[in-house]
């Protein structure tokens, strides 16, 4: 059976147990002087991405090569893409060279759902436009057990470009699943279309629901989706939906503050908050090996994938 | 983790299982082989127990603990997951991973004394060295092990058996132990499984 992951939706809850629990485990493996197991040997794994990105395409390359697979990184740049090849050949010319996975991130929303399609492997979304990031929502979830010792009954408020956020949808779904309360703070304008359906409470007012948030995690408005203004100005963001040093005394004792990456210092987050010690950002880029790590192992080590979406 | 606790389903007729080892037995042979890793070891100095999950951990640790009792001696024990290094991995749905806990002091020239149930192919224990040379560079590594059952597909022995039981291919040795099953008992029972699901496969 061919199976994928291209949507936090994808697991049930003992999926989505199995991965954190595979992965409390690999965590160990990174704190070891041999930084590396013989599991995926002789497998193939591409990192196919057609948008720029450092931290998740790292972080699937060091994952693979942690379990001794083969790894092709393939940006588009630079490539046959820019020569006019569409990514179904692009996809097949790489499954001709016999890769067991490809890991996708693609800026069109259902590009890695297409590829599964058409490729004989398991496919991973890395991110596909503002459609999902299933890892960065298991990482998110993983960090979030960590520090906080469990996710069930949690209060996870996630504030700020909800409309153009993968990160944002993937968290919602999984945190659903696992059994966690979201609150979606945004400005109405960077809030998607049909947001009353999602299992999740809207609110506009970031500091009514911060004393209530055991975590808060905060996304950077993408500049780059948007063609036309959707907020007044980026101080006038700031001082409504940034969270800043006296907006953090508002937190209860234990809470953290989370952020996907790549930060925008002084508009999303104030530095002091981002640098402090409730801030689990570095955390979150560690802990998103041990996860990528699970999701391959689970995926590629056995004789058929222990997770997903089947095809 | 999720596995480590539960119990191993007696598959088949549990009443053509026939027990080789009750509950006192067991106890006896434990107590046998902490002697004998004490006498082998020169006093159990540098040792570590590692116990290959789920049942070796608990043998470990049964083993620490009449080592104290003898002898007054904290014998460091941890456990050894090989689910990652298993020559079986393709073979079956990717597996949840058990704990691997190594003592704080880690391994480095100690002296590694694996756990496990029961000794069959010589595949786990083949797993377990190549995990342990990943951890770091023992003295020595020996073996510990409740039963024998023969069969092995690999050049190894085990320096400490606490019963050899001659088997057939075709038999199932279950290895029951309190912690882990409520009660202690070594079943010998009619294969009901291929080969490569067999009970306490090792």
């Amino acid at each position: 059976m061919k199976r994928h992951l291209l949507s936090a939706a994808d697991l049930t809850l003992e999926d989505a147990t199995l991965v954190l629990d595979t992965a409390e485990e690999l965590e160990k493996v990174s704190e070891r002087t041999v930084k590396k197991l013989p599991t995926l040997r002789g497998r193939t794994v591409v990192n196919l991405f057609f948008e720029d990105s450092t931290r998740t395409k790292t972080s699937f390359e060091l994952a693979a090569k942690r379990l001794s697979a083969d790894v092709i990184n393939f940006s588009a740049k630079g490539s046959s893409v820019s020569k006019g090849e569409t990514l179904k050949d692009t996809a097949l010319t790489l499954e001709a060279m016999g890769s067991d996975a490809v890991v996708c991130r693609h800026s069109w929303s259902g590009a890695p759902a297409n590829l599964s399609r058409w490729i004989r492997g398991s496919v991973v979304n890395a991110g596909d436009g503002t459609h999902e990031h299933p890892t960065q929502a298991l990482l998110d979830a993983f960090t979030m057990r960590r520090r906080l010792g469990r996710i069930e009954g949690l209060k996870v408020t996630i504030v700020g470009d909800i409309l153009h956020s993968r990160v944002a949808r993937s968290n919602v779904l999984l945190l659903k699943t696992l059994g966690a309360d979201v609150t979606l703070v945004a400005p109405p304008t960077l809030l998607p279309v049909g947001v009353e359906v999602w299992p999740a409470q809207v609110s506009y007012d970031l500091d009514a629901v911060l004393p209530k948030s055991d975590v808060v995690m905060m996304l950077r408005v993408q500049r780059e989706r948007m063609g036309a203004a959707y907020f007044p100005s980026v101080r006038e963001y700031s001082r409504r939906y940034g969270l800043d040093v006296r907006r953090v005394t508002a937190l209860s004792d234990d809470a953290i503050v989370m952020h996907p990456g790549p930060m925008v210092r002084g508009m999303e987050i104030a530095p002091e908050v981002a640098d402090g010690v409730r801030s689990t950002i570095m955390e979150q880029v560690a802990n998103g090996v041990s996860v990528r790590m699970a999701v391959l192992y689970l995926l590629l080590g056995g004789s058929e994938p222990a997770i997903g979406s089947d095809s | 983790m999720t596995a480590a606790h539960r119990p191993r389903p007696v598959t088949g007729d549990p009443a053509a299982a026939r027990p080789v080892l009750q509950g006192p037995d067991i106890t006896r042979v434990v107590d046998r082989m902490a002697h004998e890793l004490l006498e082998k070891t020169g006093g159990g100095g540098d040792v570590v127990l590692l116990g290959i999950p789920t049942r070796g951990i608990t043998l470990a640790r049964r083993l620490a603990a009449r080592i104290a009792a003898f002898e007054g001696l904290t014998v460091p024990t941890g456990s050894l997951d090989i689910t990652l290094y298993r020559d079986d991995l393709r073979l079956k749905s990717p597996r949840a991973l058990e704990a691997t806990d190594v003592p704080a002091d880690g391994i480095d020239g100690k002296l590694i004394v694996l756990v496990d149930d029961v000794l069959f192919s010589g595949r786990s224990v083949r797993a377990a060295l190549d995990a342990l040379a990943d951890l770091g560079r023992p003295r020595a590594v020996q073996l510990a092990v409740l039963v024998d059952r023969g069969h092995r597909e690999l050049p190894i022995r085990a320096d400490y058996v606490g019963k050899n039981i001659p088997t057939s291919l075709r038999e199932t040795v279950h290895v029951m132990l309190t912690e882990d099953d409520g009660r202690d008992a070594v079943l010998l029972g009619p294969a009901d499984l291929g080969r490569l699901d067999k009970a306490g496969q090792a």
